[in-house]
């Protein structure tokens, strides 16, 4: 591509053709404010508070639609520019509940942010806030408050470019122009399948995951409670980013200690059901392949990950008639909730009526999850409540805990032992490593021939990613397999799980296995995890996630003793009564609308 | 007409003898030529924005590309204008023939017309038409189908960035520019898009030379436009003038001999008030305008009058963008207050400088232009707006 030489504020810049201009000002560290621009995202150039002045320009062009042109002269910083941008901001500001007081996102608020930089009154324009604005909290994970809106769109464009869902949408024009469902239906009635990617990718508090903390505290407060709670692998890597610490810094041991300062009487850690879950899917994935390879029985292949709630509302919605390839497995928080009301329970001799679950979950999705009502296996709600990385951030902070400071701890035990294969389910790609991990050496007997155990194919940011196991020298019970070229992919995003769904409705799907996450990333860029978010920051975070995993003596699921022991003490085998009963579950037919 | 300073003029309307006359004859001659006529005749847009029809098309046909397609813009949503209506219901071949005529030269096999949802019943007429037409086209063996679009009804729509993604099932939102229509139009295929009259003077500038067109006009504008007259008049309807006289003369012919304003250009458009009649050219080089002339006696309220344009703003602007969006609600609700002695007279100033912000700032032109209406309003009826 050609290159293209301009100057921005005195600086000459050189970038290739098609950058904007916004991009350009970034090679000479020249920060020029927006709004409605977020990287994972298409330009939308609405909000117009990037505007710049470029020379022979009759108007104020917005510097993030505009690309660079070859001798263009660019000033971002002239009175006409602050005059147009303090403007700009003040409509907003004035079209805008400003109850920052009262507001979640406060203190990581773009809006706010401008704002403040700008010293915006509210003196000069009127209100035209819309009254009457009821906030919908009609889901269980997403609360949308348009009174906080400013109509960047970023969600709309999050929901249909990066998950392919489009529950949300622009509606009306002019002074009633409002981000809505399809007729304006409350989000629980809508096809949002609750990833919260709206929410990591909103600028202001319109759009905010449902706040469970308060319950928590209350439970915590309650003496006959016993409240346990278990964190996913993502929120160790991402929770450091909201008490003072710089991206990609892993904070396991801080995390546990300061959870039972807050007040848990149990620290536990998904990764033990995770590990679970390799062992449960991996089997059920070996016994797909028996059917279909000896038996020459019709199974659905390929087979599906179930883990991230968002895909299976996703597939549930999309492709109602494809459910069979879906694993019944459980996602690992949902089989934690119902073996924390049985197997924990009876273990430690607490009636499991006074058992009080909490997931600590990088993800939106999960709380909805929770209250499927399907997730009942234990006689119970299994999982009472689930809070985002972002609310356990905040109880921290409202526990006083000094975090930066703080002593490091390990997890408790029943089900806080885990090891790097649990740990990598964090990031996309994880859960298929884990398993193949596993799998490979229950059928040959040996490690899976990659260096260090690291299955690099499966890693990285690319949507969509596949790979080829040959598998050889099987054990005899396994001799079925022997030669078989195993060929899986991942894939994470909607937008990939739909090109994959898309394959496998044609039947030309040439895969066995299949591991997809809803959110870009995986579960590190899930839409419970600190905002902002953007490849720079889920590098750093999944970066981690491996340096855990590494860092573990233990690194594949079926050595977890805590895995042997459960098996051995409670569910006897894999696929065995007790696992149907609470580690396996049912999925429904939804509808578009 | 008892002024000679004011001349009506018979191109647009004039029937033709023979049927598809200057179309077969013009299709005849070549590219180039054809293109230097109209490039010569100095013709610029008259939907609007002005810009030159024959760059247009040079650029169009300059093109590397398998698809392009033509567009004749009917949506004809400024209020106070009908003119459009008229010419397609009058002379429909000859926008037809327009439209092949470019779709010659730049080497395009698909035409629409994106007819506005309100002129639905012209439907049955103009595909009658449309039949006949598309036969002659193979007649003569050029390679072109035109089709109707019915139009969904929004004012924005007419912009043409919004107009393609209207056309495409997308939310009639303007697009970031550039790319630009001739690059990428509607499906990302170079596209020109000209509005109805606009496609019929390039035809008879064909069939008439752009000799004789440029006769007519100014240096800046070349020709004449058909103006829909309306308001305070006692002969409202469609006239085509010759481009280049003065308020004065204008309101000579067809005020009502009490008139205190004349709006050109419609909601959008400036407000010229009568001591700067005879100074005010209508054309490019003073006001130009889509054709809408409206007429204001010295019974009307202005403030009514920007008000009306106000609430039209506040609700057909698409609302995408921060200044747009807010910005009328915020003028609306301003020239309120200030009438009703919430906000003193002085706050029309930090109006007018929200106006500047918007002309500024906007996406697109529905936004940018309200500086013209409301400054020249506000500034011409300062009274009537504080009292
Ligand atoms: C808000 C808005 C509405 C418009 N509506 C129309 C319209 O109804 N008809 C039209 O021909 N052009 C309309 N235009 C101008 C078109 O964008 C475009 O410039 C024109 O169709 C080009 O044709 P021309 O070069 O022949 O004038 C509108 C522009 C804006 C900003
Ligand atoms: S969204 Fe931002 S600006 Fe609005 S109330 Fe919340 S913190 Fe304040
Ligand atoms: S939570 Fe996900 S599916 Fe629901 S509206 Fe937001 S982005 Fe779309
Ligand atoms: S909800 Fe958030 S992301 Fe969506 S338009 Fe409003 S402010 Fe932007
Ligand atoms: S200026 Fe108005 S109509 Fe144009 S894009 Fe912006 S909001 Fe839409
Ligand atoms: S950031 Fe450029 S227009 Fe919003």
């Amino acid at each position: 591509m050609a290159n293209i030489n301009l100057i921005i504020d005195d600086f000459k810049v050189t970038v290739e053709e098609g950058t904007s201009i916004l991009q350009a000002a970034e090679k000479v560290n020249v920060k020029i404010p927006t709004l409605c621009y977020h990287e994972d995202l298409c330009v939308a150039g609405n909000c117009r508070v990037c505007v710049v002045e470029v020379e022979g320009m009759r108007t104020l062009p917005a510097s993030c639609a505009i690309p660079a042109e070859e001798g263009m002269v660019v000033k971002t910083n002239t009175p006409k520019v602050r005059r147009a941008r303090k403007d700009i901001v003040s409509l907003l500001v004035s079209e805008h509940n400003t109850q920052c007081t009262t507001c979640y996102r406060s203190t990581n608020c773009e809006l706010q942010n401008l704002s403040a930089e700008y010293n915006i009154d509210n003196e000069t324009y009127m209100s035209v806030l819309k009254p009457d604005i009821v906030i919908d909290r009609s889901s269980w994970a997403i609360e949308k408050d348009d009174s906080k809106c400013i109509r960047c769109q970023r969600c709309v464009r999050t929901c249909a470019e990066l998950q392919h869902v489009n529950a949300i949408d622009v509606v009306h024009k002019g002074k009633d122009m409002i981000i809505s469902t399809f007729v304006d239906a409350p989000m629980n009635d809508v096809v949002c399948v609750n990833c919260g990617q709206c929410i990591n990718h909103c600028p202001t508090g319109a759009l905010t995951e449902r706040r469970y903390f308060d319950d928590v505290w209350d439970a915590i407060g309650d003496d006959e409670k016993h409240v346990i709670i278990n964190t996913a692998p993502s929120v160790r890597v991402g929770l450091g980013e909201m008490l003072g610490f710089p991206v990609g810094t892993r904070v396991t041991g801080k995390m546990v200690t300061a959870l039972r300062k807050i007040g848990f009487d149990s620290v536990l850690d998904t990764d033990f059901t995770a590990d679970l879950t390799i062992i449960e899917e991996g089997t059920e994935l070996l016994t797909r392949l028996k059917k279909a390879l000896v038996d020459k029985k019709k199974v659905a292949l390929p087979m599906m990950t179930s883990c991230s709630p968002g895909w299976v509302k996703f597939i549930e919605h999309m492709y109602p008639d494809h459910l069979d390839h879906l694993s019944t497995c459980k996602s690992p928080q949902q089989m934690f909730g119902s073996l924390a009301k049985t197997y924990y329970a009876e273990k430690k001799g607490i009636d499991p009526k006074n058992i009080v679950c909490v997931a600590g979950m990088p993800c939106a999705a999960k709380k909805y999850e929770a209250n499927r009502p399907e997730m009942r296996d234990s006689g119970f709600q299994d999982i009472d409540a689930g809070l985002t990385t972002r609310e356990i951030g905040h109880m921290i902070k409202q526990a006083g805990i000094n975090f930066l400071d703080l002593e490091e701890s390990d997890f408790d035990s029943l089900m806080g032992e885990s090891t790097g294969a649990g740990v990598i389910f964090g990031a996309t790609g994880g859960v298929m490593e884990a398993a193949l991990r596993t799998a490979y050496e229950i059928v040959t007997g040996r490690e899976v021939p990659f260096e260090n155990l690291r299955i690099m194919p499966v890693r990285g940011d690319e949507g969509i990613k596949e790979a080829t196991i040959k598998i050889e020298g099987c054990l005899p019970e396994w001799s079925f397999l022997e030669g078989v070229e195993l060929k899986v992919a991942v894939a994470h995003g909607l937008i990939n799980a739909r090109t994959i769904m898309d394959q496998v409705v044609k039947g030309e799907s040439p895969y066995h296995f299949i591991e997809i996450m809803a959110c870009p990333g995986g579960c590190i860029g899930g839409g419970g995890q600190p905002i902002p978010t953007n490849a720079e920051i889920r590098k750093k975070r999944t970066e981690a996630i491996y340096a855990e995993d590494e860092g573990k003596v233990l690194r594949k699921s079926h050595e977890n003793p805590e895995i042997k022991q459960i098996y051995k003490e409670f569910l006897k085998e894999p696929l065995g009564h007790k696992s149907h009963e609470l580690l396996h579950t049912k999925y429904r037919k939804r509808f578009r609308y | 007409m008892k002024d000679k300073n004011l001349k009506i003029v018979d191109i647009i309307f004039k029937p033709h003898l023979v049927k598809y006359e200057v179309l077969d004859k013009t299709v005849a001659r070549s590219n180039e030529d054809i293109l230097k006529e109209i490039i010569d005749s100095g013709l610029r847009g008259r939907g609007g924005a002005g810009f030159p029809t024959g760059l247009k098309w040079k650029f169009a046909a300059e093109q590397k590309a398998k698809k392009k397609i033509v567009i004749c813009n009917a949506d004809e949503g400024e209020p106070g204008t009908f003119k459009d209506r008229e010419i397609l219901t009058k002379v429909p071949r000859k926008v037809l023939g327009g439209m092949a005529v470019c779709a010659k030269i730049i080497g395009a096999k698909r035409g629409f017309i994106y007819l506005r949802g309100e002129y639905k019943y012209l439907l049955p007429f103009l595909n009658e038409e449309l039949e006949d037409f598309n036969k002659h086209l193979k007649e003569i063996g050029l390679d072109f189908k035109i089709d109707i679009f019915l139009g969904s009804g929004a004012y924005v729509c007419g912009e043409e960035s919004a107009l393609f993604n209207s056309m495409e099932g997308k939310r009639g939102e303007p697009r970031n520019k550039p790319p630009y229509p001739t690059v990428a139009g509607l499906d990302n295929m170079p596209t020109v898009i000209n509005n109805v009259e606009t496609l019929v003077y390039a035809l008879m500038i064909c069939s008439i030379g752009s000799k004789e067109f440029k006769a007519l006009g100014t240096s800046d504008s070349r020709g004449s436009k058909v103006f829909s007259i309306s308001g305070d008049t006692p002969i409202p309807g469609i006239y085509e003038l010759e481009l280049g006289m003065s308020v004065y003369d204008f309101v000579e012919e067809f005020g009502d001999g009490d008139t205190k304003a004349v709006q050109i250009g419609g909601a959008s458009g400036f407000c010229v008030p009568r001591k700067k009649f005879k100074e005010t050219i209508i054309g490019f080089e003073g006001i130009p305008t889509g054709g809408s002339m409206m007429i204001f006696n010295s019974t009307r309220s202005m403030y009514n009058v920007l008000h009306n344009y106000l609430d039209f703003f506040e609700e057909e602007s698409c609302g995408q963008c921060t200044p747009c969006r807010i910005g009328y609600q915020q003028l609306k609700k301003g020239v309120e207050a200030v009438k009703h002695g919430e906000k003193n007279e002085e706050y029309l100033q930090q109006l007018m400088k929200l106006t500047e912000t918007m002309k500024l700032t906007s996406k697109c032109g529905l936004g940018q232009s309200v500086a013209n209406s409301f400054s020249s309003i506000v500034n011409n009826y300062r009274e009537e707006m504080v009292y």
